[in-house]
């Protein structure tokens, strides 16, 4: 069994579908934090079978987490501080996706301006529909 | 200050008040003559067009403006990979006003943002043609003297035509119209906009003959099946001629149906209806120049008395 120890100050987001974990690092952008990620694949889970646990030291203001609900909003987000959690985060759908899905029109402005932001907004909370600003394509759920 | 992107950026009442504002132009000609003495309207047109261009250029001229520009992109530094936003800021020195045409879809949107002075969205890729709209609006104002209470076919290429997804963006608006889709299952409506309607419970079917479902209608819109919207032109010679309306479709349409194209026309429809009082899509052209006149006095804030 692997032990992976507990952390200070940050995030335990548990329940992620197993596979997912490397997708979320990627989206989140913990390649560009200076600090402690542990990555746990294929976890033993009651509810999953296999989940991916992800576990990010860092202060709790500096990760925007609501995104995670774009990808699944099964993923659970324990906030910790002192080593304890001390909120169990409930997950909303964001009004406007920043810099994190790209628009896959290709006669959207973006194909051609690279510099423009990708921006996408929540169109229908229902069916959790998200469309490109520019072009208004909907993001068809796959994030690369 | 106020830019034209999409037809719903203008309330009912607003485009009640720039249809008023174009009947009247249509009939007092003289008195809008200089309305716009010492101003300049740029067009920035990056993909060929004729109508429109032309349409715009025409209407600031009979206002007594002045017009300058470039009708593609290789004539602008977009060839040298100048930014739309670049662009614009440039143009914002010149001209009072801009109508912009792009084929990459968001492109105005993306001018406007950065832009100190109106830009109307002149067609942008296969997404939003807004003063189409305004002029197909303005011709069945005209023609059949309500926006209201009728059933309107779409036939054609439905999937790329910015044309029809702005005019049913616009229709939705009005009550009790019925929508009928009539094209191939390679060509049809957008999701997004079949979600509108239903979200909105307005009535459409989607069909494939127009033969059968011409006699239902009181207006038929045409559209092009567009070469230039295809990356593979197997499929477009596949599907170009899959609709031509004839006499002989015509003779099942109701007599007061009146049948409307954005032009330009290439061959689904038979000029042998273009004598047939029903077929208004020149007409339309002449409304089209005469609501592009009230749009420049209205976001260039131009009260005329």
């Amino acid at each position: 069994m692997l032990n992976v120890g507990k952390i200070d100050e940050g995030f335990v987001l548990d329940h992620i579908p197993a596979g997912m974990s490397l997708d979320i690092y990627k989206y989140l952008h913990l390649d560009k934090l200076d600090c402690t990620v542990a990555i746990i694949k294929n976890a033993k889970s009651n509810k999953l079978g296999k989940k991916d646990i992800l576990k990010v030291e860092c202060s709790v203001d500096v990760l925007d987490l609501d995104v995670l609900a774009v990808l699944n909003q099964g993923i659970t987000v324990n906030v910790i501080k002192d080593s304890v959690i001390v909120e169990k985060k409930a997950l909303e759908l964001p009004k406007q996706i920043r810099g994190v899905i790209k628009c896959k029109n290709p006669r959207c402005i973006t194909s051609i301006e690279q510099e423009l932001p990708h921006i996408f907004t929540l169109t229908d909370t229902d069916k959790k529909v998200y469309r490109c600003i520019y072009c208004e394509e909907k993001f068809n759920g796959k994030w690369s | 200050m106020r830019h034209l992107m999409r037809p719903l950026d203008f309330s009912v009442e607003e485009l009640n008040a720039l249809f008023d504002l174009a009947k009247d132009i249509e009939f007092n000609r003289a008195k809008y003559a200089h309305a716009c003495d010492g101003k300049i309207l740029a067009t920035c047109f990056y993909e060929p067009s004729t109508r429109t261009r032309l349409s715009f250029e025409s209407a600031m001229l009979s206002l007594g403006g002045q017009v300058l520009g470039f009708a593609s992109a290789s004539s602008s530094s977009a060839a040298k990979g100048e930014s739309v936003s670049d662009t614009i800021r440039t143009v914002s020195c010149f001209a009072d006003i801009c109508a912009m045409r792009h084929p990459k879809e968001g492109a105005p949107m993306v001018a406007a943002a950065k832009s100190k002075i109106p830009v109307i969205n002149a067609g942008d890729g296969g997404h939003q043609h807004p003063t189409q709209t305004l002029t197909d609006l303005l011709t069945i104002r005209s023609l059949k003297g309500r926006l209201d209470n009728f059933t309107i076919g779409f036939c054609g290429d439905l999937k790329f035509g910015r044309t029809v997804h702005s005019l049913i963006h616009a229709l939705v608006r009005y009550e009790n119209i019925n929508f009928v889709f009539i094209s191939p299952d390679e060509l049809k409506v957008p999701d997004y906009i079949i979600d509108e309607l239903k979200e909105h419970n307005i009535p459409y079917e989607e069909v494939i003959s127009l033969e059968e479902h011409i006699g239902e209608l009181d207006l038929l819109y045409m559209t092009r099946v567009q070469r230039e919207r295809f990356f593979n032109e197997e499929d477009y010679v596949r599907l170009k001629d899959f609709y031509i309306l004839d006499k002989k479709k015509m003779e099942k349409a109701k007599e007061d149906m009146l049948v409307l194209h954005p032009l330009p026309r290439v061959n689904e429809i038979s000029v042998e209806i273009d004598d047939d009082p029903r077929a208004v899509y020149f007409d339309q052209v002449q409304y089209g120049k005469y609501v592009r006149m009230a749009l420049i006095l209205t976001l260039l804030d131009i009260k005329v008395d």
